[in-house]
């Protein structure tokens, strides 16, 4: 075991979605529900009650009709680093229920840990986490349906996305049956990823020059992971959360719906 | 006055003597009321018995097959492992009856004829969130059948499943002593065994808030 695990160089995995491309037709959320059983209730036009963990978001430029703009924007767990990996959530959690692994930068949650105190809801700025108000309830026979590979919630406890991170142990699994220690970049992809009709999402390890969403982006690891690419940015860049979620955009006005700017302001995307 | 007062003292003392014996004597039937309570009773309650559809002899298979362990319980493609082995790699050889034993009558008539699965009780099925996959123990890590499952191999029946009528689990999780103490892996098999193992084989230590194994390793 000793040689088996050691000595792997320490992954990042993130994600990273082009709004340009991103139609909003939300098939990342279906696919992201049926993936990670996610319960769904009758009526599930009230947002608030939800628990999708993959949620899209609607934006316009707020400009009368001729130069009207919408912008889709979806929104996973940002799996933040934060400083040595104290993402805000992990911060607070007094359960141990939350936890970021340098091995892999995912941000883990725990259902059976967590007992539902809600802190990690207030401390995340993305509302990436919500709580099960109730047991799920699947239509009949849809039980048979899930997926074994993710654990399902009882109420009382907060979920969020993982990054299909039981994908990576299925690939792993895979890999160590094949004598390997790493897996390639196909191996492992999110749900909502593989799911992206446009082709708007890319997921991979953010350490990796030759994946995509490092040449997508261009993480600047000596400085939390800032994009060196100008049209990429992060949600609350400034609020150092250090986020894994990156957004492309060749529009100005999204990129500073990303973060909060006064006026006159530059848009700090491009690194500086 | 001097005497009355002596008098007075032997008194007393007689009647605090008096009362102790039977308290000790109470004590001590207490005590051993609520040992054999919690040790003997509680967990013949806590746990009810189940018994394998099939009388499975590990021993005689073992003899009969050519690769040990592996012959039935084998990695798959995917990494995935046989850790029950499905009907058809039970109807490789037992298409028809081909031994004399009573059980291997049952085992073909109730499962192979009809095509049906056998409902096997898993002695060491875990949680729904926990995640173990063998290959990174058995392949990666070179870990012997042994080391975890003891020398089940040579078992010549299937032991009683007992079932924890609270929580459904197997009683392996918690392990056979009431007080949840074991000396081999096989005797019990709760989150504190997994992390001892990972914590001394240095296995993904990447946790932020324990130091210790991420949370994502051995859980879904």
């Amino acid at each position: 075991m000793k040689e088996a695990q050691g000595h792997n160089k320490n992954k990042k995995f993130g994600m990273v979605i082009d709004l340009d491309k991103c139609t909003g037709c939300g098939a990342c959320m279906v696919a992201c529900m049926a993936e990670n059983n996610v319960p769904f209730r009758e009526d599930e036009s009230d947002k608030q009650l939800g628990t999708a963990w993959m949620r899209v978001y609607k934006m316009t430029n707020g400009k009368p009709f001729p130069e009207t703009e919408v912008c889709y924007i979806p929104r996973p767990c940002m799996h933040c680093e934060g400083h040595g990996g104290h993402s805000p959530c992990v911060s607070v959690c007094p359960a141990t229920a939350t936890d970021y692994d340098n091995h892999t930068g995912i941000v883990s949650q725990i259902y059976t840990r967590c007992f539902g105190c809600r802190y990690c809801m207030a401390a995340c700025p993305y509302h990436a986490r919500v709580f099960n108000w109730w047991d799920p309830v699947w239509p009949a026979d849809m039980e048979k349906m899930l997926n074994p590979d993710v654990s399902v919630r009882m109420r009382g406890v907060v979920e969020k996305c993982s990054f299909c991170y039981h994908r990576y142990q299925r690939a792993m699994e895979k890999a160590y049956y094949e004598e390997r220690q790493e897996i390639e970049e196909d191996e492992y992809q999110t749900s909502c990823t593989q799911a992206c009709p446009a082709g708007a999402i890319a997921f991979g390890d953010l350490n990796n020059p030759d994946h995509a969403v490092h040449q997508l982006v261009k993480p600047d690891n000596r400085h939390g992971g800032r994009p060196k690419n100008p049209h990429a940015f992060r949600l609350l860049e400034r609020l150092g959360t250090n986020p894994k979620v990156y957004y492309l955009s060749s529009r100005e006005w999204v990129i500073r719906a990303g973060d909060n700017y006064v006026k006159n302001e530059k848009t700090g995307a491009g690194g500086h | 006055m001097s005497t009355q007062d002596d008098q007075t003292h032997a008194v007393s003392e007689q009647e605090t003597e008096g009362p102790a014996a039977p308290i000790i004597l109470f004590f001590i039937i207490g005590f051993a009321a609520s040992l054999v309570l919690g040790w003997g009773i509680f967990p013949k309650l806590l746990y009810s018995q189940k018994h394998q559809p099939i009388n499975f002899n590990h021993a005689l298979h073992v003899e009969e097959v050519d690769d040990g362990c592996e012959s039935c319980h084998y990695f798959r493609e995917d990494g995935s492992f046989s850790g029950i082995p499905n009907l058809e790699s039970c109807m490789e050889c037992h298409e028809d009856v081909i031994g004399v034993s009573e059980e291997e009558e049952k085992f073909v008539a109730e499962f192979v004829v009809p095509e049906r699965e056998v409902s096997w009780l898993v002695y060491s099925r875990q949680p729904d969130c926990v995640y173990f996959s063998h290959a990174p123990h058995v392949i990666a890590g070179k870990m012997a059948c042994v080391e975890c499952h003891g020398h089940i191999g040579e078992s010549d029946h299937a032991r009683v499943y007992e079932e924890n009528r609270f929580t459904g689990y197997s009683r392996d999780i918690w392990g056979k002593n009431i007080a949840g103490l074991a000396k081999h892996p096989w005797e019990r098999m709760k989150m504190d065994d997994c992390s001892k193992c990972h914590v001394r084989e240095n296995v993904n230590q990447g946790s932020v808030q324990t130091q210790k194994g991420g949370c994502f390793v051995c859980h879904k």
